[in-house]
């Protein structure tokens, strides 16, 4: 039972630092990303092909998994996300799947449509017991990862100049800019930061998902939006808690009740909107 | 804001100006359905190549007719399907239809082929009772029963008395389940439990922990192809390879197509199937150059297979008919016929239209550095047993 | 005010309400021409058929989306329930197309009235999570019980004919996109007068500008509650066609993209016209169509592409939507 506890927190880890990104450009930002999942999809496929193909280590890869898809994100923003940060919900979203649209043809033009698979280092294999409770060495390792990077998020926010300036301009961005603010310029590197995210993520989620293939934004769209939903738009602390109630519900759903499959999370997040509209760690009624 | 005539007129002309594929009097048209992009477009991918394969080597003409071999993308829909279906043979006067990667898509087709009278080739779809759908139904892919009986019969032989099954719920799942199940109690076996999977983002960790619980002799498992690595990582994840749980099931988990990125995990499982790349035949051998050379290294797998033998049946039933595409003539050639397919010897039931072939059992091994589904037993003239126990 | 000019304002309002009243020889001309393709091209029924449904689905969302400004990602769990609905009440013996049409449209339309109050708390992000999340449990739902909805693999009905006259099989192609004709106009023209109607004003004033629509008295919820309900009695209807024409339905019915297709037939077209829907569907499904046969493998790129250009160019009446709605979700946004 413990067991399927420590799974269901790693499971809610890596769907922490996989929507994490996308947390942070809908609550900071305010912009609806469903191309979240394709940066992912690049992050996955960098460290996979980077092992397989280079015979690149695990580790190296990922902070080229992290940074690869930090810059393409830079690049999208600088032409063309900026231009709709005004723009309505809508068609933010409608954008957004416009580009998942051409990025999952792309992948599988220049890579096949076969999954991609990441083959761990020895070291990261196997499972620890522990008095009856077992755990994947690699859930372990997810935990620890994905739980430093929560640390250093919040730690980023809150603590640091930059992280105040960036709470700023997202609360009023035109004062924000009076005061001097580079408001433009934070919004890149936020959104750069977002995207890295989600590149880990998606590096490090390859090998519990069977392997990264053309349709993985789409697949796993679905279940970011319901975390950032449930969980809020008032930063990482709701993406966290969102996460790990996500995860480990669906675990535990699907041992207990096998037959419930993937109902209990949209039954969850349906639950949850109908109590609190704005997620459970919304930033206040004024919004 | 007025409505944009412009647009209106430019795609209604762009319906108009879409004309049908020629039907010449020496040219037949064959409509191949797959779902080419979606989840299961790599069976797509697959079976074009097997088509194109075939035509490849043995031409384009056969009984002094032309075959044109019409692709199209179903996206796994199976209003889309049906659509396509009729347009086919409506517009295009297609003799046969061939593909059908799911089995929603295949039953969508089998009004059309009965009402219009063309044979519906399929060389994907799995459950046992597509075949009864429609008098012009032909299958050259497999049926789940034909699988996973066999696999029952092997537990018992080796001592295998209990078995924990895992298959993703859906047609052909259920089917494995059912017969896999029957069989094995029949013979004295018992199943501790019957996981159902769901088909879409399946995440194997929760209930392979169960069986991992249940601490079976083996577990029994069928996925569709393409998520037998997730299975297999999940499979060593759990321990499960280390603690005496022998890995058994239908061939899908160790498609082909995937053993290479699946990796050592998957040594040592036994599956049952019809189609091993590394079957030892000549036709086998030639088939395999012969598919990789066309199509940039890639391996052929079971789904190949079948469509290959899909154009085979099809060049056969012409020729029986000297060229006549007449539905009833063609299905009425196509029973009985018998041919060596690259998986071995094949024939077309003439009471059922279903599939009589060789059920392989195998185990992953390496062979010079690549892993192989290895052939190591066999069940000659394998029968689909659902139709066979309504007899 | 004296009698008399209260009388005069009378008359001129009724006049203004009566001005767009009267048929315009264009839309006469776009229903007649649709007419005449069906008969002009027995060949392209199928198509001209998935047409017409795809329409009168879009159009459902337009009266949420373009008549009354709210969002929504879930018009599949509507056209999902009209299509089972449809299938199910066939395979239990309703096979009369026309009854069964109309029941599955109302089982779609208590669905909606069910639903409506989650809609109106919260902010769009919200809505459009709401509205996913339930086509998302219906769609595990009909997976999970198979014994009713046939689960992964479908269910393929058979139909009676159209009021008993005309057979709508494999060999009743044109009757089957006659039927969907003659049930897409109905509906349009009780969508047409809906719109012109003082409801359909009120909800042009909700769209424009909810609190003070409020203000002016008006009830928000139970007009958002109302068309909403009437957007899924539509949706259903779509569905239920889609069974009924078709003959089989499965699981895809209630998938995300059917959602998002709708949405993007409803942009391409434009919203707030009620004609935008069919427009747009024209052209996305024979785009799809041609595009598909030119690049079976690749053609999600070029609607990807395309959607991509539509939005960062803007369309007339979304820009104008967007403009009002962002008052009200970001009142902290710089632009």
């Amino acid at each position: 039972m413990l067991t399927i506890l420590l799974d269901g927190i790693a499971y809610g880890m890596l769907l922490f630092v996989l929507a994490s990104g996308l947390s942070v450009t809908l609550g900071l930002m305010n912009f609806i990303n469903l191309a979240h999942g394709a940066f992912a999809m690049v992050g996955g496929y960098v460290t996979a092909l980077l092992m397989n193909r280079a015979g690149a280590p695990f580790l190296l890869t990922l902070p080229l998994a992290f940074l690869i898809p930090a810059l393409i994100g830079v690049a999208l923003e600088r032409t063309l996300y900026r231009r709709l940060y005004g723009a309505s919900p809508l068609d933010q979203v409608l954008f957004s799947i416009g580009l998942v649209f051409m990025a999952m043809p792309i992948a599988n033009f220049f890579l096949g449509d076969q999954p991609q698979q990441v083959h761990l280092p020895p070291w990261l294999s196997g499972r620890l017991e522990f008095h009856g409770v077992g755990i994947g060495v690699y859930r372990l390792f997810i935990i620890a990862v994905c739980g430093v990077a929560a640390a250093a998020l919040q730690i980023f926010l809150v603590k640091t100049r930059f992280g105040a300036r960036l709470r700023a301009a997202v609360d009023d961005a035109r004062v924000a800019s009076g005061l001097g603010v580079d408001v433009d310029r934070l919004f890149a590197i936020t959104f750069a930061v977002g995207s890295g995210l989600a590149g880990l993520g998606g590096a490090l989620a390859a090998d519990v998902v069977g392997g990264i293939d053309p349709s993985f934004p789409l697949k796993y769209m679905v279940t970011f939006l319901i975390v950032v939903t449930i969980g809020g738009s008032n930063g990482i602390l709701g993406a966290l808690v969102g996460s790990l109630l996500l995860g480990v519900l669906d675990v535990a759903g699907k041992y207990y009740v096998p037959s419930i499959g993937a109902f209990i999370i949209y039954f969850v997040m349906v639950v949850t909107l109908i109590l609190r509209p704005q997620g459970l760690f919304a930033r206040g009624d004024a919004r | 804001m007025k409505p944009n005539y412009l647009i209106s007129g430019l795609a209604l002309a762009a319906v108009l100006a879409s004309a049908p594929a020629k039907a010449g009097d020496d040219t037949v048209n064959v409509g191949l359905i797959l779902p080419m992009t979606g989840p299961s477009a790599s069976t797509g991918k697959q079976e074009r190549a097997g088509a194109e394969l075939y035509i490849q080597q043995h031409g384009d003409k056969v009984a002094g007719k032309t075959i044109a071999l019409i692709v199209k993308d179903d996206t796994g829909a199976p209003d889309v399907t049906k659509r396509l279906a009729e347009e086919l043979v409506g517009n295009d006067h297609a003799a046969a239809l061939m593909g059908f990667g799911l089995t929603p898509l295949a039953l969508a087709v089998a009004p059309v082929a009965t009402a219009a009278k063309v044979p519906e080739i399929v060389t994907a779809a799995a459950t046992a009772m597509i075949t009864e759908k429609s008098p012009y139904i032909v299958r050259t892919s497999f049926t789940l029963p034909q699988a996973s009986a066999p696999m029952a019969e092997w537990c018992l032989k080796n001592n295998i008395k209990k078995v924990v099954t895992i298959v993703t719920d859906y047609g052909p799942g259920v089917d494995a389940e059912k017969w896999f199940g029957e069989t094995f109690t029949k013979g004295g076996g018992t199943i501790a439990e019957a996981i159902r999977v769901p088909l879409k983002n399946p995440d194997f960790a929760p209930f392979l922990q169960r069986v991992k619980d249940d601490a079976p002799d083996a577990v029994f498992v069928f996925v569709p192809s393409g998520f037998g690595a997730a299975f297999m990582k999940q499979f060593v994840e759990r321990g499960l390879d280390k603690s005496g749980v022998k890995l058994i099931g239908t061939g899908d988990v160790t498609d082909d197509d995937l053993l290479a990125d699946i990796g050592d995990s998957a040594l040592g499982a036994v599956t049952t199937h019809h189609y091993s790349v590394a079957h030892d035949s000549p036709e086998n051998k030639a088939f395999v150059a012969a598919f990789e050379k066309a199509n940039g290294g890639m391996r052929p797998n079971f789904m190949a297979v079948a469509a290959y033998d899909g154009m085979a049946l099809l060049y056969q039933s012409l020729e029986k008919t000297k060229g006549a595409t007449d539905g009833d003539a063609l299905i009425a050639a196509m029973k009985g016929a018998a041919w060596m397919s690259p998986r071995g010897p094949v024939s077309i039931d003439p009471d059922t239209r279903d599939i009589v072939q060789t059920i392989y059992v195998r185990r992953v091994e390496k062979k010079d550095g690549q892993l192989y589904n290895v052939e190591f037993g066999s069940i000659p003239n394998v029968k689909d047993p659902y139709k066979a126990s309504k007899k | 005010m004296s009698a008399a000019q209260t009388l005069d304002e009378k008359a001129k309002l009724e006049a203004h309400l009566r001005r767009h009243e009267r048929w315009r020889w264009s839309e006469i001309a776009f229903w007649a021409a649709i007419l005449v393709l069906i008969f002009a091209l027995p060949s392209r029924a199928g198509l001209l058929n998935e047409i017409l449904i795809a329409g009168l689905f879009a159009l459902s969302l337009d009266l949420i989306l373009g008549l009354t400004g709210v969002v929504s990602l879930g018009q599949a769990a509507f056209f999902g329930v009209g299509a089972y609905g449809a299938a199910i009440l066939s395979a239990y013996g309703l096979s009369e197309p026309t009854l069964g049409l109309l029941l599955a449209s109302a089982l779609a339309a208590l669905l909606g009235l069910a639903t409506a109050p989650l809609l109106l708390r919260g902010s769009d992000l919200t809505r459009l999570m709401v509205t996913m999340g339930v086509s998302l449990m219906l769609g595990e739902l009909a997976n999970r019980n198979s014994w009713l909805t046939g689960g992964a693999d479908g269910l393929n009905i058979a139909m009676s004919p159209v009021l008993g006259l005309f057979p709508i099989g494999f060999t009743g192609q044109r009757n089957a996109a006659l039927y969907s004709f003659v049930v897409l106009f109905l509906l349009f023209v009780g969508a047409r007068r809906l719109a012109q109607s003082p409801f359909g004003l009120s909800l042009t004033a909700v769209r424009e500008n909810r609190l003070r629509a409020g203000a002016l008295g008006i009830s928000t919820s139970r007009r958002i509650i109302g068309i909403y309900a009437l957007s899924a009695a539509y949706a259903g209807a779509a569905g239920a066609l889609l069974a009924q024409t078709t003959q089989i339905v499965s699981l895809d019915v209630f998938d995300f993209h059917r959602s998002a297709d709708v949405m993007l037939m409803l942009i391409i077209g434009g919203a707030g016209y009620l004609y935008g829907g069919i427009v747009g569907a024209t052209v996305f499904i024979v785009l799809k169509d041609v595009i598909s046969g030119a690049t079976p493998e690749y053609w999600e790129f070029w609607i990807g592409g395309l959607l991509v250009v539509l939005v960062l160019i803007g369309r007339d009446n979304m820009r104008e939507l967007a403009r009002r709605r962002i008052k009200t979700i970001l009142p902290g946004a710089a632009k």
